[in-house]
């Protein structure tokens, strides 16, 4: 563990409170926690009311504001990495160390907890140790991990292969098979000035890779428009909804691409200021991007007067997440990159005409962006040759869960479920999520449909369910997934994943009756109606998708009981028992 | 003068204004918790829904329009704002006949508007410590429903930013600028908006306790609907 030196800290981010989010990262990774006197210290030094230091701080999973273990370990809870056999992996590290879940040992070396999708479900079960990615994990691998925490080596000393990431890629198309030459989409896009590279997005007819498929023109178009003295464009890298992890391979494998893209749409709105919102799992692309855009600086296509042309200046500023999924809605996102709570804004405005600090903000997508390049570079006429008629391009699917081969698939708009299920080896199919769990999920009746946007629009993620697999299980994650994920800004949100979660729990065990099932589903209609963002909108999709497709699934947990009551005495008296030692029958209710 | 239609009335309206400020300005009540004249709308507790052209919407927050259509004390609507209100009472710990603030609560004065019989969801039974470090006021977070009223007072008003939200989700929680965590050890004084504002039973005064007797308080006298919030 490093320590902590807060001025030099804050000098490096230029005493900036837009760079709270950041700031606050630094003191998590070198004092392993945020302590309340360094909370006073940062917003004297800061000029902000300490209470909203605080705030930024409780809001982003990954800042902890009590003591945690020198070795934190945050296994990923991805549906996928809990059919690949995380749980028992994560009892057996527990076991190993002898620490309880969620809890710090006793001499404060470790704690063990659960995290959101880490974005390595094609290479889970996967964990996060102080940060750090681990992917792959078996039962060997865990007792290692257990044998060097227990013997306090120092992270930096383990060997690297331990946090060696994979890009899994099987089937390249144009994004993940290209060449380019870094600039080579930007000399491009200068040469058709402005408004001839817009003009070549427009006829491309690219719309959003981030899951709302809003035209990517009209977008650039409207912060264009947008009086304001600065315009900024914002790359999405938050990509944090389970099971996707396509945009960690564009931004390792083909950054510049990514780069091209955003420098060709500073040129056509006319921004000088860009950012990449990277989510905080994907620290270990944190050095290759920061090296990449030195390069660029370096190269001229970055900074002043880009490639000699006098005027064209553009820069870009690497900004980590926190661990926050409603970060990756736009407007949460600003106020993130403002160095706030991620807290979507009312809308309109839009980002594009009141985005970051208020100014005309353009927020795409990665694939978004390395689209825009390959459009900027061969035309968009090129590019709305591939795919569907409303659908134009590629895309690339994460694929994950049960079948041969998970990992990315890049494929023309428009391919069918089916064929992705082939390609992957998938077999005995029951059941695919599609966009994560905030998407849809299909039985095998829809596998004929096609991923696009006039039928099928995803964010992504592809996620396989065979026969083997209980799909109450996975709907039970996806709602804890949302109950842990909801930014609480909301009253129905808010309090309504939990109590979603709390009814998928008592099915799970057994425990819930038709009653449960009626409220949930009056819930979901409150959800999707009155929710402030999308969160809301979506988190009881999977609930009803169980409920209307695979009914028997739900219905065979239910109780015949019109009501049970909502906890167990029994289980009541745990705690109880645990106090005294006792397991004996006396120390049990009676079974009536 | 322009207008949209509520519930088959017409609704004066000018630039800048929301739907929930031109009917509140035209004495027509439509629920709401977290929004106040005072401050500037933020939409987090959603009680004041309308259906605005057929779509759902926070009253609070759209901006009012020439050719809204807006449904409010249909039965529809009020089920929705019904629900959300139970929500807001399942999530803390809410027991009316012993709240000093009884009677005066909009919390407990909107579940009566909205007919609020049960709890219909099931109750979390919060977790929440009271602090009554300060000499003079006390902090019930077990009512508390994130309204942010005290925090906008508080920064907006008092120029003191003593409270804050921290936490996320379901732990979102309210707290104060100290780093003790307490009142006492903030700047606050008891003649704060941000003490006045709070529209539940969060700051309570000290040592005065029913001083109005219960039959006697704002909503004993009058339904939350009959009061209208505009300004003399």
């Amino acid at each position: 563990m490093h320590t902590l030196d807060l001025p030099s800290l804050l000098a490096r981010h230029r005493n900036d409170p837009t760079r709270l989010v950041q700031i606050l990262r630094g003191v998590q990774q070198a004092a392993g926690w945020i302590s309340p006197p360094t909370i006073t210290e940062l917003a004297g030094r800061l000029g902000l009311p300490r209470a909203r230091v605080e705030g930024v701080a409780g809001f982003y999973s990954f800042f902890c504001t009590s003591p945690r273990g020198e070795y934190r370990v945050l296994f990923s809870d991805s549906i996928t990495d809990q059919l690949l056999g995380s749980r028992e992996l994560r009892a057996r590290l527990c076991t190993a160390l002898q620490v309880r879940e969620g809890e710090v040992r006793n001499d404060g070396r470790v704690s063990v907890d659960l995290t959101s999708c880490t974005g390595l479900c094609e290479q889970g079960p996967a964990l996060l140790l102080n940060g750090r990615a681990i992917a792959r994990l078996t039962p060997a691998r865990i007792d290692e991990l257990a044998q060097r925490i227990e013997a306090r080596q120092p992270l930096d000393s383990w060997p690297a292969e331990l946090f060696a990431i994979q890009d899994v890629v099987h089937r390249p198309d144009v994004l993940l098979g290209s060449t380019l030459a870094r600039g080579e989409a930007i000399r491009a896009a200068l040469a058709r000035g402005p408004e001839g590279t817009l003009e070549q997005v427009l006829r491309s007819k690219l719309r959003g890779r981030g899951g709302a498929g809003f035209s990517t023109a009209e977008k650039w178009k409207a912060a264009k428009a947008a009086p304001g003295p600065t315009r900024f464009v914002v790359c999405n890298a938050d990509e944090g909804e389970p099971g996707t992890f396509k945009d960690r391979v564009l931004l390792h494998r083909h950054l510049d691409l990514v780069l091209d893209g955003m420098t060709a749409c500073a040129l056509a709105i006319g921004a000088q200021r860009g950012f990449i919102y990277l989510r905080g799992e994907y620290l270990f692309l944190e050095a290759s991007i920061e090296a990449a855009l030195a390069a660029r600086r370096e190269a001229h296509l970055l900074g002043t007067d880009l490639l000699g042309r006098r005027g064209f200046d553009f820069d870009v500023e690497l900004h980590l997440g926190a661990g926050a999924y409603v970060c990756g809605e736009e407007s949460a996102l600003i106020e993130s990159l403002e160095g706030k709570r991620g807290i979507p804004r009312s809308r309109p405005p839009y980002p594009v005409t009141h985005g970051y600090l208020q100014q005309p903000t353009v927020v795409n997508n990665v694939e978004t962006f390395a689209s825009a390049a390959l459009i900027a570079l061969h035309g968009g006429d090129w590019f709305a040759g591939i795919g569907t008629p409303k659908s134009s391009g590629t895309r690339v699917h994460s694929v994950s869960g049960d079948c041969a081969r998970p990992g990315l698939y890049e494929f023309p708009m428009g391919v069918t479920v089916k064929d992705l299920l082939d390609a992957s080896g998938a077999t005995d199919v029951q059941a695919v999520q599609v966009g994560g769990p905030s998407g849809v999920l299909l039985s095998p009746q829809e596998f004929s449909r096609r991923l696009s946007f006039e039928d099928l629009p995803s964010a992504g993620a592809f996620m396989i369910f065979d026969a083997r697999r209980d799909l109450l299980e996975v709907v039970q994650n996806f709602a804890h997934f949302f109950a842990h994920e909801s930014c609480g800004f909301c009253t129905p949100c808010r309090v309504g994943t939990t109590q979603l979660r709390n009814s998928l729990d008592a099915i799970a065990a057994s425990r819930g009756t038709r009653r449960d099932v009626k409220v949930a589903l009056r819930l979901a209609k409150l959800m999707r109606e009155t929710s402030h963002c999308g969160l809301g909108h979506t988190a009881c999709n999977p609930f009803l998708a169980l409920h209307e497709k695979f009914k028997p699934t739900l219905d065979r947990r239910l109780s015949s009981l019109d009501f049970l009551p909502t906890f167990d005495l029994d289980d009541a008296l745990a705690p109880a028992r645990e106090v005294t030692g006792r397991d004996d029958r006396a120390a049990h209710l009676e079974e009536s | 003068m322009k207008t949209f239609t509520l519930d088959g009335r017409e609704v004066p309206f000018s630039e800048g204004q929301t739907v929930l400020q031109a009917a509140l300005a035209d004495a027509v009540y439509v629920p709401h918790l977290c929004a106040h004249p005072e401050f500037k709308p933020h939409g987090s507790c959603r009680v004041c829904t309308v259906k605005a052209n057929g779509r759902m919407a926070a009253s609070c927050t759209l901006a009012a329009r020439e050719g809204l259509t807006i449904e409010s004390e249909t039965e529809e609507v009020r089920e929705l704002r019904r629900e959300l209100v139970q929500l807001l009472f399942v999530e803390g710990n809410h027991f009316c006949p012993s709240c000093e603030k009884s009677g005066d609560c909009k919390l407990q004065a909107v579940g009566y508007q909205l007919e609020v019989k049960t709890l219909h969801f099931t109750q979390l039974f919060p977790d929440r410590p009271v602090d009554a470090s300060h000499p003079e006021l006390l902090l019930d977070f077990n009512r508390c429903i994130l309204c942010e009223l005290c925090v906008r007072a508080s920064a907006e008003v008092d120029g003191r930013n003593v409270f804050a939200l921290s936490g996320r989700g379901i732990d979102k929680h309210l707290i104060v600028n100290a780093e003790s965590g307490k009142l006492a050890d903030t700047s606050i004084a008891v003649t704060d908006t941000a003490v006045a504002v709070c529209p539940v039973g969060v700051i309570l005064k000290k040592g005065r306790g029913f001083a109005v007797p219960i039959g006697q308080r704002t909503f004993d006298r009058a339904p939350i609907d009959a009061l209208s919030e505009k300004k003399p």
